[in-house]
């Protein structure tokens, strides 16, 4: 293991390359790629890794890029690539058949803002917007959690009971082009970490199998239930491959959710990415002062964590959900999904919505102030509240 | 989501097995069946990737399959980009299988015509097959842009007044190593293209005029003698390209008049079809073709 000061683009690239050289024992790896800033990088950094039993794909559009990582993970190798923005969302409808074929291909994607108007800063609406597909989906705040998280995301991934693929995402430049200090593991280590790849509906020359024909409705039916059933594995399954992660590589990973003084809070922020970083540090300061406040950091977004969600939230009394993303028509996507975790279960509970960082803005922790400011004053919840608008807290400035 | 159960038992494995629900008269499932034959007797195998179009529905509803290959479904424009990564497993495990692309015109010559450029600038090794029945046919019979002038469909109701486009020029233009027209009523040069095509390494492109009896308003009967009027009138020329750049004719035109053509198509009101204008370029075509055959003849020997 060596420590450099690396960017989170790097880090992504250098455990995407890692874990595809990891399968030179078995199938190889191969995978498409093709740029759009800001994750770029990333895929530069995989053109030029020197793989022993591997082939990157230089395509002409990310539609492309996931179906030719889509044939190599049909063919029983290990796949991956990258992408943003308006790429996922051109890359969409391969984004969902990898799903639906089940197959353990690791993306990551660097969150930003889905134009119009053009914008290359944070927004998470670009992969939040995939959620309802068969993907896994993590959110990272650091350089650190992009690399551990993604080379844990192969072996989930790629695990018998899960066989589903898996979204790693970063939030813009704040985390894809900010060089911190970075823990890189060796290929050796790696390779004891990531079994030679054996997906049961890989395609073989010598066996007649059709790989995605028709099928009747109670067929179709039967396949969505096994994609839920492998959904519900997701949380075990997932604490033994950060188990084992530690074992391998002496650190922690992290939980699908994380929490900072949640124990006694009577006020919990959620939130997940960057903002969680930011937030830890009010937290930290407003426990200083002698107030209940704590931090839930949302990790894992598919499947959703609600059981630990609940758990983590037991003494508190107002929650406040902090969305760098926008769902027209409705509000703030964690809220949606949170407000879903509690409904039946915690009827009592205050959760309010706050739209903040959305389009690229800084969350810094004068927002977060005024978000605490806000809560603690607040009898019942409301509609959404956006952050920002007309106080210039909203501008890079 | 794996199907591997033959429709009804066949004795002898084939690529397009029987007990398939595909149309009488149908140029695609000939064409398989060809593909099928003039692989057995290379001793090839294949995979076969396929995007949205007929030869999806071809292989039937699960557990069932009509394909004795192996066959992937991709998306619509996705064909040779899924390829390009069975073929890149393919050569790093030196496995020996041909992968090869079965797309309508549809997926060729519209939304797919990006990826298959993309994959044709890469050299990609795969062969793709383009069965072109000038029609959207699975969707039940819309215009694409290989649908020639004059042909009635649902989305152009009076005619298509735009022309076919020429697919195998802007495929020669990308200098791929081996381009060719393929033709159900001239089974011989299909199969020695096959044979061809096996031989060769990178990408290679096959056009294959497909009869469609329900898109084309025809007998299904005469779908075999409507593709041989085709290059009989010079419509649909059988010739080959070599790295886009040597070309050779394999069948000429004997002068029969295309009007037999669109006479036998419902598709087409002959009283709208500009006979002379047709065979005008007709004619053009096939003497640009000639003069490109004589200056820039294949020299291999096969």
């Amino acid at each position: 293991m060596s420590v450099q000061v690396i960017t989170g683009n790097h880090a992504a690239g250098y455990a995407l390359s890692v874990a595809g050289e990891a399968n030179r024992t078995a199938r190889g790896v191969a995978c498409g790629i093709y740029p759009i800033t800001p994750q770029t990088e990333i895929v530069e950094y995989v053109a030029k890794f020197p793989f022993s039993k591997g082939r990157v794909v230089p395509v002409e559009s990310e539609h492309s890029a996931m179906a030719v990582s889509m044939g190599a993970s049909m063919s029983g190798a290990r796949a991956f690539t990258a992408s943003s923005a308006n790429g996922l969302a051109y890359m969409a409808e391969n984004i969902m058949v990898a799903g639906y074929y089940r197959l353990p291909i690791v993306m990551v994607a660097v969150n930003r803002t889905l134009g119009p108007p053009w914008n290359i800063w944070a927004d998470q609406g670009d992969t939040l917007f995939l959620r309802d597909f068969a993907w896994l989906q993590f959110y990272c705040e650091n350089n650190q959690e992009v690399l551990d998280t993604t080379l844990l995301a192969f072996r989930l991934a790629e695990d018998q009971r899960i066989l589903m693929p898996v979204l790693v995402c970063m939030d813009a430049f704040i985390v894809s082009h900010t060089q911190t200090e970075t823990m890189l593991p060796e290929q050796a280590e790696v390779d004891r970490y990531l079994p030679d790849l054996d997906l049961p509906h890989a395609m073989h020359y010598d066996e007649a199998r059709t790989l995605g024909g028709l099928a009747w409705p109670h067929e179709g039916l039967a396949q969505r239930l096994e994609i839920d059933e492998a959904m519900k594995r997701v949380p075990d399954v997932y604490q033994e491959c950060r188990e084992s992660f530690t074992e391998t590589f002496g650190r922690d990973p992290g939980d699908v959710i994380q929490t900072f003084a949640t124990d006694d809070a009577e006020v919990v922020l959620v939130a997940s990415g960057t903002i969680a970083t930011t937030a830890r540090e009010v937290v930290r300061k407003r426990r200083e002062a002698g107030e209940k406040v704590g931090l839930v950091k949302l990790k894992m977004f598919r499947p959703f964590p609600e059981a630990a969600l609940r758990e983590a939230c037991q003494s508190a009394t107002h929650l406040a959900v902090l969305d760098r993303n926008y769902a027209a028509g409705m509000g703030g996507i964690f809220w949606q999904d949170t407000r879903a975790a509690f409904q039946g279960h915690r009827d009592d509970l205050l959760i309010q919505n706050y739209l903040t960082g959305l389009c690229g803005g800084d969350v810094t922790p004068a927002v977060i102030a005024n978000i605490l400011a806000d809560i603690t004053s607040r009898s019942e919840a409301g509609d959404p509240l956006w952050m920002g608008i007309g106080t210039g807290e909203e501008t890079n400035q | 989501m794996i199907a591997t159960t033959p429709t009804i038992p066949c004795p002898d494995e084939c690529l397009l097995r029987p007990g398939n629900t595909n149309c009488g008269g149908c140029g695609m499932s000939i064409g398989l069946t060809m593909l099928g034959r003039a692989l057995a007797e290379a001793g090839d195998t294949c995979t076969l990737v396929i995007p949205a179009c007929c030869g999806v529905v071809t292989a039937g509803a699960f557990p069932t399959t009509s394909y004795g290959v192996p066959m992937i479904s991709t998306t619509f424009a996705s064909a040779p980009a899924v390829a390009s990564g069975v073929a890149s497993i393919r050569d790093l495990n030196d496995e020996p299988e041909q992968v090869i692309c079965w797309a309508g015109d549809g997926g060729t010559y519209d939304i797919g015509l990006a990826t298959l450029s993309a994959a044709a600038e890469r050299n990609e090794n795969i062969i793709y097959i383009c069965y072109d029945n000038e029609i959207y046919g699975n969707t039940g019979g819309q215009r694409s842009s290989a649908t020639p002038a004059g042909a009635r469909t649902t989305t152009t109701p009076w005619g298509k007044t735009q022309e076919k486009k020429d697919i195998m020029s802007i495929m020669a233009a990308h200098r791929i190593p081996y381009a060719a027209t393929l033709s159900i009523a001239h089974p011989d040069d299909f199969a020695r293209k096959i044979t061809t095509a096996l031989a060769i390494k990178g990408m290679r492109f096959l056009l294959l005029h497909s009869p469609c009896p329900t898109g084309w308003k025809s007998e299904p009967e005469d779908s075999v003698k409507l593709v041989r009027l085709a290059v009989a009138s010079g419509l649909f020329p059988l010739y080959e390209v070599y790295d886009g750049a040597t070309y050779r004719i394999n069948a000429e035109p004997d002068g029969t008049d295309p009007a037999e053509y669109f006479h036998r198509q419902r598709r087409f009101k002959l009283e709208e079809i500009d006979l002379r204008a047709t065979r005008r370029a007709c004619s053009d075509h096939m003497q640009r073709l000639q003069v490109l055959a004589e200056r820039f003849p294949v020299v291999t020997t096969l």
